[in-house]
């Protein structure tokens, strides 16, 4: 087959190339999808040899640098899974408003579309002012595209509805305004936002939160390093902190799981109990 | 229809369908014997909607488990796995299942292609693909991937399908080992059934 030229062992053999020289660990993802992310990159480039892609991937930084872009999957949308929103607005929220000062994680930001879509729901709880939104990515690449907070306008219909199902009462399009085809999110919106580079894998807990954010990151990782980035949030969290993964993630397998319970029935959001 | 018999070593069958297909399922899953020896992966392009209403729909139509795929969750004989809305469903080397939300492909996810290609590359002879009703092209290169590893192909007949796009696309790549009317696809399905517990009782 044309597409998968980029074989099981050679991927081995990159990913201890990319740890060795780089210091970036993939060893712990699931591999089918590295394999076809790896694969794909090779032929959107057009290595003509493992042996040239290897090569330019051991010595050339900046190629490092796409790598890395390419294979974390920089996939995200505004106020995906509306009905998550919705608990967040309505059962996460209100007990996050009774504290002095909150502390949000978002921990595989990727472009921010979340990150936004949160700092809409504090602005409409009343709670933006005492806020502060953290936003971490392995990726750089994607977080100066958070930062600026342009989004393409060809989505803000696809988001407007999602914020309409999600419990939003305003104008959605008061959040931004339209520059030919991008849409600029409101610049008060990004005051309270912290971005950082953030190695799931690899780096420390770096403070305390009410609530972290990692959804669709997970799924990306094997049990081994779920639990170890479970223990990572668990480190992170509050006491009554709240955790919330994607919509077929689950805390059941991890080692923390007793300490959790699920808010609502069917979202994947936790509280911390101990 | 190939010449040769029905495939003895298959241990799972991937079912990729679009526009059409549901019906095709709805149909078949009733029919299915209940010592079902083989996996079964279901991949239907759906609208992206948050609930498993269509596990509990194909459910409701036969006695076997029927289950949304979960991540890092084994692959079992006799159980029917239904892809995820909104997420590609990636076979592991190890047998079980993975989850991706990277982008869309031929505008799905879940995609046909993901799933027949990654499960062709670990089941290779021990898979066969079924490729339904549709009208997008997506599934054509997976089903030739199956084949490509050794595995058995099939695709319905254009002439019998609601909708004959997919089918087509899929034909003008490759020559599958059987062309089958949705009547005869759980038929197919059994007799995968019958020669893999034929087999290990030999064996």
């Amino acid at each position: 087959m044309e597409y998968t030229v980029v074989q099981d062992e050679e991927i081995d053999i990159l990913l201890l190339d990319l740890l060795e020289r780089h210091g970036y660990d993939f060893t712990d993802y699931s591999k089918a999808s590295l394999k076809r992310r790896i694969n794909r990159l090779f032929s959107l480039d057009r290595f003509p040899s493992f042996a040239e892609f290897r090569f330019r991937l051991k010595n050339d930084p900046t190629y490092i640098r796409r790598f890395i872009e390419q294979i974390t999957v920089p996939v995200t949308e505004m106020f995906r899974d509306p009905n998550f929103y919705r608990a967040l607005r309505e059962e996460v929220l209100p007990t996050l408003g009774t504290y002095p000062f909150i502390r949000i994680w978002h921990a595989g930001c990727s472009t921010g579309e979340e990150v936004y879509s949160m700092a809409i729901l504090l602005k409409e709880a009343n709670l933006f002012h005492k806020s502060l939104l953290y936003a971490t990515d392995i990726n750089p690449e994607v977080l100066e595209k958070a930062r600026k907070g342009i989004f393409p306008l060809s989505q803000m219909k696809q988001y407007s509805e999602n914020y309409i199902l999600s419990g939003g009462k305003n104008d959605f399009s008061s959040y931004y305004s339209a520059i030919y085809d991008h849409a600029k999110f409101d610049a008060s919106l990004n005051s309270k936002m912290i971005f950082s580079t953030h190695n799931l894998v690899s780096d420390r807990s770096f403070n305390e939160f009410q609530l972290i954010l990692c959804r669709n990151v997970l799924i990306y990782f094997d049990r081994d390093l779920q639990s170890r980035v479970f223990k990572l949030f668990d480190d992170s969290l509050d006491h009554l902190g709240f955790l919330a993964l994607g919509s077929k993630e689950t805390i059941r397998f991890s080692g923390i799981a007793s300490k959790y319970k699920q808010v609502g029935g069917k979202e994947k959001i936790w509280r911390k109990t101990v | 229809m190939a010449e040769n018999g029905v495939g003895s070593g298959i241990e799972a069958v991937v079912i990729g369908g679009s526009a059409g297909s549901l019906n095709v399922i709805l149909n078949t899953l009733p029919l299915l014997t209940r010592q079902l020896k083989l996996s079964i992966i279901i991949v239907l392009h759906r609208k992206s909607s948050y609930d498993s209403s269509l596990a509990n729909l194909l459910g409701g139509k036969t006695t076997l488990p029927v289950k949304e795929a979960d991540e890092k969750e084994p692959i079992l004989p006799g159980k029917i796995y239904l892809a995820p809305a909104d997420y590609h469903l990636l076979i592991e080397k190890d047998k079980t299942f993975s989850l991706d939300y990277s982008e869309k492909i031929h505008y799905s996810r879940p995609s046909l292609d993901a799933t027949f290609q990654t499960a062709a590359e670990v089941y290779r002879s021990g898979l066969a693909g079924l490729l339904l009703s549709g009208a997008n092209s997506d599934g054509a290169e997976g089903l030739r991937s199956v084949k490509a590893n050794g595995g058995l192909t099939a695709i319905q007949d254009p002439e019998d399908a609601e909708v004959s796009y997919m089918p087509d696309q899929a034909l003008s790549k490759m020559k599958p080992d059987y062309l089958l009317s949705a009547k005869e696809i759980a038929g197919f399905l059994n007799d995968l059934s019958q020669a893999r517990s034929t087999r290990n009782k030999g064996s």
